[in-house]
């Protein structure tokens, strides 16, 4: 018997909207190569209804997820970076493939990227402190400030760094309770996609976090417009200026929280974050309660 | 006013059929947020009351005042003194009004009757083993139909604290009851809570439900002899209680705070308080005293500074 | 209120307040003339007196002011904190020591009561300087980083239903960072901001570090648009934030709105009946509704509605409305003839679309935009004074069978400012509370106030937050890894 080479297998790439792996409904797809031109998969051409989908998915899942515990949801991103050591193979070749980074390099990629996960896992139950805490009116009066999310949160994937960067601005948008539609950097958007099963098999619930690919643009448009969406972080708009510039025209008709592209979008993601990326898609809420309800009393006979 | 007395008056009858359904209807009152309370007070308190309206509301404020004297060393002497300024309180000047009562010890009431004979002042005895209220109830009865066969027209009774403030209802309303028949019709009842003992405003409210449950034709804050007495806030929560009772009875009663409130500024916050919660059915002596005995010069003095122009100083009033 | 006790005039006199026939821009420390000359009248909205006449900004105007901002920016923003400190200090002792006229130049200048302007905004507007203060040489400790640094030049729009506290709002936290300001007053109501300039002169603050200019919308437009302004601050309504944020789009101006809202005072069947009509009132009547905070949507328990708006009723008869200058004066004078046309607009709309419209007996007097407290029942989301923020003294009052219903209805609104809750279950305030998509929430009170306490919306009543730590955040870069934002 003759030794023929083994066929691999394939893998078809697909969005992740609900908790779920569709196809666009578009029923297109895009040609995704590595730096030199080499095919490396076709992957799904987002469309405005996937978009919508996405939306709806990920307002459902604002609720239970906003209303876990923080130590739950610590929990949770913990698992995904468990998950993704689990599975560091495959990513560090999909970010050699999609950057173009020597293996080694590749790999300490992915390393920062799960070290950012752990990173984010332990500030769930400690930005509240941070952030919030007790005012001292002047009067008979108990009052708390508390940060809570923002809601739907659209994220503009970085287009260069495919998957640290990625992470970089996932994680905190759902570290403190916010659901999000990710679109994927538009050239390499296979480690997203990935990601996508990953935080599918992590305890994520169904919708916290929606992946889509396809053409920035196209699909951050209507997003930038949906009247349900509540905030959009503009990384990945960030090569574009125009088109940046057009999105937050666009989120202003709902005054969406919109986080404009920074000056680290287009670096490396190496360095250990501050606590923006948290505190640009929180809200705080002042609750006042009276106080002084002890009575007085006492006789002096 | 409200017509439909008769109905509602039943259906509060039946609140106080047993000790269960009084309990069950005095914990089901609204609460009272205290922040809140003594918010609106104070908010009320800064009412600028000026010119014909001062002029008004001290004469008001005159004619309300219980003029009090309730001390051991209190003498026939001293009881005349006071009745004889509660008919007229500003010698120089008769258009000031009397006062609406002179407020004494039992033993003192024959000697307060005659001192004011034939005025329209009114006497009103303190009674029930003032202030303490620690006597048995035979001793307490004893005492009011004393006054009253004395010929008090008004007994200002004090409640059993310590068994409202163990939540024995039924016995407080039962004293009230047995007091209130003793006054018969001839003397009218108020009730005095102590509420600086009842510390908590929800009791306030509690204690002045259970009272005109039982038949006060006043409530009333307090005895004058503890740390808290007369405050706007449990005045006002009174006043309140007051104008929700006859909406849901058809029956008014009267309101007195008592203690601490010694100048004019004081009383006519309250008569705005009065004003702007129960309303004005109650500006009237009939439905609003002051306990006081201070109080009256202060008013007198401001009086004559209306009238002249200049500040009056404590020679131009009687000291008693 | 025909009553024995009729209350007699108690006004408060208006000579404590000199206001001058005229009054130009203040620019670089000097009050100037508008480049095109122009000039518009204030007008005292309970008797539409004109009080004065001022210089009307203009693009120019606004050019200059900036300009004058840029220079000041440099030594100002160098100066230790505990100088900056010392100026807020300066500021804030003389607008107590100033504060009766102050309260009068207000009141006549807005038509709010002066029981408002003298027990309300005017503490809380020496408070919030006296506040910021205190931050100016601690802001190592704000938890922006160490060193945080200030922005530059801060342009600034406020508007008319708090002039003075609004502007304090803006200007304490600005300069304690150290930044500049350019700062522009709504166009009826510019005085207090005018007065503020000479407070600036009193405490001796350098030129061009507070510029004021009286002036319009494109005044505000203008200054929102010049390229040189780093930081741009508004209150307002909603339909201008929006038209704000899209100006400032593609810019490295940051940005931070505080605008419109249509807060719920929700009253569940265990609330402290008289404090919540307390609450209720203070609400939404509160410097006649104009108050983008202002419980404008009662949701009460469908159990105690009968009980509960009886009570409401009843205490709104007690309602004193008139001369705002009379210290017993609860209702005053709508700020200007064109709110007064809005509210009657809406309101009519109300009662077109069905609602039914009350309001206690109450005589208006003749001259002046004044409005009656007004309350509508058989109000339903659907109807348009529930969505719309009227700005006025109209309460909508809807119904509700459950907590569940509650917060839904309470949330139903693109708007998320501010809330209220009734009740003396505490584990439901925290509960409700927690679910309310809004900014500020009171329990078991309303329309409170603190410079110690961060203030602002969720959705589009805005974003950022004023008062507090929480407040500096808007007039500070911060110096952490991820840079600037």
């Amino acid at each position: 018997m003759s030794a023929v080479e083994r066929l691999s297998v394939f893998k078809t790439y697909k969005l992740y909207v609900g908790g779920k792996f569709p196809r666009s409904e578009s029923g297109r797809v895009y040609e995704v190569t590595d730096k030199k031109g080499n095919w490396l998969a076709n992957v799904p051409l987002s469309s405005r209804k996937d978009a919508r989908d996405a939306v709806v998915a990920a307002r459902k899942a604002f609720g239970g997820w906003s209303g876990a515990t923080a130590y739950n949801r610590g929990q949770v991103l913990y698992r995904v970076a468990e998950m993704l050591e689990g599975r560091k193979e495959q990513f560090v070749r999909e970010v050699a493939e999609s950057e173009g980074l020597s293996k080694p390099k590749a790999a300490a990629v992915v390393d920062a990227a799960i070290d950012r996960w752990v990173w984010y896992a332990g500030w769930t139950d400690k930005i509240a402190q941070v952030v919030g805490g007790g005012n001292p009116v002047a009067g008979p009066f108990f009052n708390l400030s508390s940060p809570e999310p923002t809601g739907v949160v659209v994220v503009l994937a970085p287009q260069e760094s495919s998957f640290l960067g990625l992470v970089s601005v996932i994680a905190p948008v759902i570290a403190t309770g916010n659901t999000a539609i990710v679109v994927a950097s538009e050239r390499a958007p296979l480690p997203a996609l990935s990601l996508g099963e990953v935080l599918a098999t992590s305890d994520l619930p169904g919708g916290v976090v929606n992946v889509l690919s396809g053409r920035t643009a196209e699909i951050a448009t209507p997003l930038a417009a949906h009247q349900d969406v509540n905030a959009i972080d503009l990384a990945g708009a960030g090569t574009d200026d125009g088109l940046a510039k057009e999105l937050e025209i666009a989120a202003a008709d709902n005054l969406k929280r919109v986080l404009r592209p920074q000056p680290v979008d287009g670096a490396d993601w190496a360095a250990t974050p501050g606590t923006e990326r948290m505190t640009a898609f929180l809200e705080t809420k002042t609750v006042w309660h009276p106080t002084g309800a002890l009575g007085a009393s006492g006789s002096s006979y | 006013m409200p017509t439909n007395a008769p109905s509602a008056a039943h259906a509060l009858t039946d609140v106080t059929a047993s000790d269960r359904t009084l309990r069950r209807f005095l914990h089901g009152l609204p609460g009272v947020d205290a922040v809140g309370l003594e918010a609106r007070a104070a908010s009320l308190g800064t009412r600028s009351i000026k010119t014909t309206a001062k002029a008004y509301a001290i004469d008001l404020a005159i004619s309300m005042v219980d003029l009090t004297t309730l001390e051991g060393a209190d003498t026939p002497g001293k009881v005349r003194a006071l009745g004889a300024k509660a008919v007229r309180p500003d010698p120089t000047d008769r258009t000031a009004p009397p006062t609406a009562a002179v407020c004494v010890y039992p033993d003192m009431v024959p000697v307060a009757k005659e001192a004011v004979a034939g005025s329209t002042v009114k006497v009103a005895s303190v009674a029930t083993a003032f202030p303490a209220g620690r006597a048995p109830l035979s001793v307490k009865l004893a005492d009011v139909r004393e006054a009253v066969a004395a010929g008090a027209d008004e007994i200002d009774m004090v409640i059993d604290r310590g068994a409202f403030l163990a939540g024995d209802y039924s016995k407080v309303y039962d004293e009230i009851t047995a007091v209130k028949e003793a006054c018969g019709t001839a003397a009218r009842l108020k009730v005095i809570f102590e509420t600086g003992e009842l510390s908590t405003y929800d009791n306030i409210r509690r204690a002045s439900w259970l009272g005109m449950l039982a038949g006060a034709d006043f409530i009333k804050t307090s005895t004058g002899k503890v740390a808290v007495n007369a405050t706007p806030a449990n005045t006002l929560l009174m006043l309140e209680a007051v104008r929700d009772f006859r909406a849901q009875t058809g029956v008014q009663v009267g309101v007195k705070p008592a203690g601490g409130i010694r100048t004019s500024k004081d009383a006519i916050k309250f008569l705005v308080l009065v004003n702007e919660t129960a309303g004005e059915d109650w500006l009237d002596n009939h439905w609003f005293r002051f306990g006081a005995s201070s109080l009256l010069n202060d008013l007198l003095m401001q009086r004559q500074k209306l009238a002249t122009g200049r500040y009056s100083g404590p020679d131009y009033v009687t000291v008693d | 209120m025909a009553s024995v006790f009729e209350y007699a005039p108690a006004p408060e006199s208006r000579s404590i307040a000199d206001i001058a026939p005229s009054y130009g821009l203040f620019i670089d420390g000097e009050f100037t003339e508008a480049a095109d000359g122009k000039v518009f009248k204030t007008v005292s909205p309970s008797t539409e007196e004109v009080l004065s006449e001022i210089a009307q900004a203009g693009e120019a105007d606004v050019d200059r002011a900036v300009k004058a901002a840029r220079r000041a920016f440099e030594k100002w923003s160098a100066l230790p904190g505990a100088e900056r400190a010392k100026y807020l200090f300066r500021i804030a002792r003389i607008i107590q020591e100033r504060s009766r006229e102050l309260a009068v130049l207000e009141t006549l200048d807005n038509g709010k009561p002066i029981r408002e302007t003298r027990d309300a905004d005017l503490p809380l507007v020496a408070a919030h300087f006296f506040y910021y203060a205190g931050w100016a040489d601690k802001l190592d400790h704000a938890g922006f980083g160490a060193d945080p640094r200030p922005l530059g030049v801060a342009g600034q729009v406020i508007p008319w239903n708090f002039p003075l506290l609004m502007l304090a709002w803006k200007i304490a936290p600005a300069l304690a960072t150290g930044n500049t300001v350019v700062l522009k007053p709504a166009e009826t109501t510019p005085l207090s901001a005018l007065f503020f300039a000479d407070i600036c002169r009193q405490a001796g603050l350098p030129k061009g570090v507070v510029n004021i200019l009286p002036g319009y919308g494109d005044a505000g437009a203008a200054l929102v648009a010049h390229p040189d302004v780093n930081k741009v601050a508004f209150t307002g309504s909603t339909a201008v934030g929006k038209q704000i944020a899209r100006t400032v789009a593609g810019t490295r101006k940051k940005l931070t709105l505080e605008l419109g809202g249509k807060g719920a005072n929700i009253v569940f069947d265990d609330a402290p009946i008289d404090q919540a009509v307390e609450g209720i009132v203070n609400g939404i009547f509160f410097n006649q509704g104009q108050v983008c905070c202002a419980g404008s949507r009662l949701l009460v328990q469908e159990s105690i509605e009968d009980e509960l708006l009886d009570s409401l009723k009843r205490r709104l008869s007690t309602l004193r409305l008139g001369d705002p200058m009379d210290k017993n004066t609860d209702i005053g004078a709508i700020n200007s003839a064109e709110q007064l046309s809005r509210i009657t607009a809406l309101v009519e709309r109300g009662e077109a679309e069905g609602a039914e419209r009350w309001s206690p007996a109450c005589e208006l007097p003749e001259s002046g935009y004044w409005f009656a407290p007004t309350l509508f029942t058989n109000v339903t989301q659907a109807h348009t004074i529930a969505r719309d923020e009227i700005f006025g003294p109209v309460l909508s009052v809807l119904t509700f069978r459950t907590p569940d219903e509650a917060v839904a209805k309470a949330n139903n609104t693109p708007y998320g400012l501010s809330a209220g809750i009734w009740t003396e279950k505490g584990s439901r305030i925290l509960a409700v509370a927690n679910k309310l998509r809004a900014g500020v929430i009171w329990s078991n009170t309303f329309n409170k106030f603190d410079p110690t306490s961060p203030f602002g919306g969720y959705k589009e009543s805005g974003f950022g937050r004023e008062g507090g730590r929480h407040g500096l955040e808007a007039y500070l870069a911060p110096s952490s890894p991820e840079g600037e934002r």
